[in-house]
C-alpha cells in the first residue's frame, strides 16, 4: 500500500521521541531496536537516543557486522537476530503450578503478565510473520490465552525499509518492504544530512490518538514521493531472491531428492534457524516440582524440529537423521505451512541465512532442487 | 485482560478409582472425573495425562464411550511419564486434559462388516470401538478383532475377550510372536490371521491399531483382499507435547497427529507412510 496523501504527516526525531513517551506515558511497555554486543537486539527502549543512530549492519550467509553510516539515520539497517515472537510468544512462558498436595491439590493457571507492548520499528516482513503467528497460535478450535492477551493490548510501531538487508528477500515472497496492515502507526525515514525525518501514517484510532499528544505537519507531495522512492529503492535492492513459483508442488515431490543428503552434510543441526525466524512456532514443556513434591509446574518453552529429540517416541526418534531434520524444516516453512495455515511459513527476513554457523542459505537450497527437478 | 477459564494447556484434576494389573508392564486404571458435567468422548480420542511433577503423555481412552464419567486409561509403563502414572493407586490425583483428536468412523460403520486389527497395546485403543460395535450387535455386519502380541502373558483384556468370543457373528483370532506350551493357539504375525477372517472386501470397514510397520502391512493385506483404502483406518503415533496442533511435534507431513489424527484414512497416509523418516 502507498502512504496516502491526505492523513500523512511529517515527523521529526524530536517528534518520534515525543510518541516513545507518550507510549510510556500511556502505560505501555515500549520495545525496539537498540545497539547491544555488536548486534541490533530488540530490547527495552525509553526515548530516541535508544535506538540505533548512524548504524547499518553488513549481512550474508553466517555473516552479521554493523558499521556506521555517514548519517544519523535511525532506521538504516535491516532486521537483526531478534525478532518479535520473543515477547509475543517467549522462549519460556510457565503454564499452571499446583497448589497443595495429595486430596487438596488444586491447579491454578498462569495469569497473562506485564503491561501491554508497544513494539517499535517493527518491518513488513515482521508484520507478515506475526500474522501468521496469530493464524498458528489464534486460530483453530483452541486459541492460546497468553498470546491473545499479549496481542489484543499491543500497539505496533512499523518502519518502511528503506535499506535492504544483504540477505533479505520479502519481495520475493510477497511480505516487503512496504508495510500494507497490521499496524497503528507506519514511518518511512527520509534522507536527511541532519536530524532525522520521517513520513507518518497512521491506521487505527490508537495510532490516531497518540499523534494528539505530539507535534507533526502535514507532509508535502514532494516528502511523500521521496519516501516513496526510498521504499522502491529497497525493494530493487533484496540481497536475495526465492524462486518462489509453485514451491508446495515442486517441494514435496522432491521428498527424495539428492540435495537433502547433500545439504545435511554441511548442516549441524544447531536449530540456529528455527530459533531466529520469526514464525517458528514449535515448543515443548518442562515439569518441574519442589523438593518433596507438594508444588509443581508446567513451563512452556521454544524447541526446534532440528533437535533428536523433537520426535523421540519411546523406542527412538522418527526424523534420525540431520537430512530428515532438515527436509522438516524447509518443507515446513514453505510447502506443509500452506496446507496447515493457508499461507507460506517464511517471510523473506533472511534471519536463517545469516544466523546460520556455515552460512545455508535457503534460497539457494530451493534454487538447488529447482535446477534439477524432474518435474 | 485475564486467562480465560478455557485455556486448553490447563488440566483438570482426576482420581484414580481403581487400578488394575492387565499384563506384564500394563495398569488399566479408572478415574472419576471431577468435572461437573464430563465432556464424554469417542472412540480413538486420547487424553494428556499428567503425573505431578513428572509430565504429560497421550493416553488413549480404553473404556466405554457410552460411560463418559468413567474415565478408563490402559497404559504401558516405558518411561517416566508412564511409569509414575501406573503407579498411581486408588485416590491418587493425576490431571488431564482432553478429549483430544479424531474418533474412529463409527457411523459409517452401521450394516457393515468390521474388521479390527490390534498390535501389542494398540487393542487398547480399540476397545471403546469394540465395546460400541457390540451393544449395537444388530447394527452391523460380521465383526471380526484380528490381535496380534509378543506372548500369552502379554494377551489384554483376556476376560472380555472370552466373553466376546462367545457372541454370535464375532470372530476373535489371537495370535503371538513367541510361544510355549501350553498355547496352542496362533503364532506368527498379525496380518497372517486376515486370509481366515470372513468378511465382504466391498462393505468392510477396517480399524487398525498398533506399530506403525505392522499398520502398514496390515493395510496393504486388506486392500490385497479387496477392502479399498477409503475403508481403512489407522491410529498413528507421534510424539505430543499439546495435543491442540501448537506444539509441532506431531506433524507428519501438512499433518498434525494430534488434531488431523490419530486416526486417519489409509488413503491419505499410504504415500506419506512410504518416506523414511518424514
Ligand atoms: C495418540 C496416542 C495415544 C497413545 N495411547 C497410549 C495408550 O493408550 N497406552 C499407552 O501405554 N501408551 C499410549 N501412547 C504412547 C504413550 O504416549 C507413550 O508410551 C508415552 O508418551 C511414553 O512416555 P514416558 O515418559 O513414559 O516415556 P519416554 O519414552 O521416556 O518418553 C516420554 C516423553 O519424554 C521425552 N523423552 C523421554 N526420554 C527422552 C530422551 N531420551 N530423549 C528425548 N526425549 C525424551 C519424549 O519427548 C517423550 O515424548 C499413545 C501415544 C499417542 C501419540
Ligand atoms: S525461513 Fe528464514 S527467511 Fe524465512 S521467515 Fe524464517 S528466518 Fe526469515
Ligand atoms: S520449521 Fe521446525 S521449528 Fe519451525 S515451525 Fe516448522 S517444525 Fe517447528
Ligand atoms: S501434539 Fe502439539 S502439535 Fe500435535
Amino acid at each position: 500500500m502507498s502512504l496516502p496523501p491526505h492523513s500523512a504527516q511529517l515527523l521529526t526525531s524530536e517528534g518520534l521521541d515525543q510518541l516513545l513517551r507518550a507510549l510510556r506515558r500511556g502505560g505501555y511497555r515500549a520495545v525496539g531496536p537498540t545497539v547491544r554486543e555488536g548486534v541490533i537486539a530488540y530490547e527495552d527502549i525509553d526515548c530516541v537516543e535508544d535506538l540505533p543512530r548512524g548504524w547499518t549492519d553488513e549481512q550474508s550467509g553466517g555473516h552479521y557486522r554493523l558499521r556506521r553510516r555517514d548519517d544519523d539515520a535511525l532506521f538504516g539497517y535491516a532486521v537483526g537476530p531478534h525478532s518479535w515472537k520473543q515477547f509475543l510468544h517467549p522462549p519460556r512462558q510457565r503454564l499452571w503450578r499446583t497448589r497443595g498436595g495429595g486430596d487438596a491439590v488444586q491447579i491454578e493457571r498462569e495469569p497473562p503478565d506485564g503491561p501491554p507492548l508497544a513494539l517499535i520499528g517493527v518491518r513488513a516482513c515482521e508484520l507478515k510473520a506475526v500474522a501468521i503467528q496469530d493464524t498458528v497460535l489464534l486460530g483453530g478450535a483452541y486459541g492460546d490465552p497468553h498470546y491473545r492477551a499479549r496481542r489484543a493490548d499491543t500497539f505496533i510501531l512499523a518502519v518502511n525499509c528503506t535499506v535492504a538487508g544483504g540477505t533479505c528477500f520479502c519481495v520475493s515472497m510477497d511480505c516487503g518492504p512496504n508495510v500494507a496492515t497490521g499496524f497503528d502507526l507506519a514511518l518511512t525515514e527520509l534522507a536527511a544530512a541532519g536530524p532525522p525525518a520521517f513520513v507518518l501514517q497512521s491506521a487505527t484510532p490508537a495510532g490516531r490518538k497518540v499523534l494528539e499528544e505530539i507535534s507533526h505537519r502535514p507532509a508535502t507531495e514532494s516528502e511523500i514521493a521521496a519516501a516513496r522512492a526510498r521504499v522502491q529503492h529497497s525493494a530493487q535492492h533484496m540481497g536475495r531472491q526465492m524462486p518462489a513459483q509453485n514451491l508446495p508442488q515442486l517441494l514435496l515431490r522432491n521428498l527424495e531428492h539428492p540435495r537433502w543428503s547433500e545439504v545435511a552434510d554441511r548442516c549441524l543441526a544447531c536449530g540456529n534457524c528455527t530459533m531466529v525466524c520469526p514464525t517458528c512456532f514449535c515448543t515443548s514443556v518442562e515439569d518441574s516440582s519442589d523438593l518433596r513434591g507438594q508444588q509443581t509446574s508446567r513451563t512452556r518453552r521454544w524447541d526446534s524440529c532440528f533437535t533428536i529429540d523433537f520426535t523421540y517416541l519411546h523406542g527412538g526418534s522418527v526424523r534420525q537423521s540431520t537430512r530428515a531434520r532438515y527436509r522438516q524444516w524447509l518443507t515446513h516453512k514453505l510447502a506443509t505451512w500452506h496446507q496447515q495455515f493457508g499461507s507460506s511459513g517464511c517471510v523473506g527476513c533472511g534471519r536463517c541465512i545469516t544466523w546460520c554457523p556455515v552460512g545455508i542459505d535457503i534460497t539457494e537450497e530451493v534454487s538447488a532442487i529447482r535446477a534439477s527437478d524432474p518435474g | 485482560m485475564h486467562a480465560r477459564a478455557t485455556d486448553p494447556m490447563v488440566p483438570r484434576v482426576l482420581r484414580v478409582r481403581s487400578r488394575r494389573r492387565d499384563g506384564p508392564q500394563v495398569w488399566t486404571l479408572q478415574c472419576d472425573d471431577g468435572a461437573n458435567e464430563p465432556p464424554g468422548f469417542a472412540a480413538g480420542q486420547f487424553n494428556m495425562l499428567t503425573a505431578f511433577g513428572v509430565g504429560e503423555v497421550p493416553i488413549s481412552f480404553s473404556g466405554d464411550p457410552a460411560r463418559p464419567q468413567r474415565i478408563v486409561h490402559t497404559i504401558r509403563a516405558v518411561g517416566a511419564v508412564s511409569s509414575a502414572l501406573t503407579r498411581l493407586g486408588a485416590g491418587a490425583a493425576l490431571a488431564v486434559r482432553g478429549p483430544f483428536g479424531t474418533g474412529w468412523p463409527m457411523s459409517e460403520a452401521a450394516g457393515r462388516d468390521v474388521v479390527l486389527v490390534a498390535g501389542g497395546l494398540g487393542l487398547a485403543p480399540l476397545r471403546p470401538a469394540l465395546y460400541q460395535l457390540l451393544a449395537q450387535r444388530a447394527g452391523y455386519g460380521r465383526i471380526t478383532l484380528l490381535y496380534g502380541t509378543r506372548s500369552p502373558q502379554e494377551i489384554l483384556f483376556r476376560r472380555e475377550i472370552d466373553s466376546w468370543r462367545k457372541l454370535t457373528g464375532v470372530m476373535i483370532e489371537v495370535t503371538v510372536d513367541h510361544a510355549m506350551p501350553p498355547w496352542h493357539g496362533h503364532v506368527g504375525v498379525v496380518t497372517a490371521l486376515i486370509p481366515r477372517a470372513r468378511f465382504d472386501p466391498r462393505r468392510t470397514l477396517a480399524l487398525i491399531c498398533g506399530p506403525e510397520i505392522m499398520m502398514r502391512f496390515a493395510a496393504e493385506a486388506l486392500g490385497a483382499a479387496g477392502v479399498a483404502s477409503e475403508a481403512i483406518y489407522l491410529s498413528l503415533e507421534r510424539s505430543m507435547k499439546c495435543g491442540i496442533g501448537r506444539c509441532g511435534h506431531c506433524q507428519f507431513g501438512g499433518l498434525f497427529i494430534c488434531r488431523d489424527g490419530p486416526v486417519i484414512r489409509y488413503d491419505r497416509l499410504r504415500e506419506p507412510l512410504r518416506v523414511r523418516e518424514l
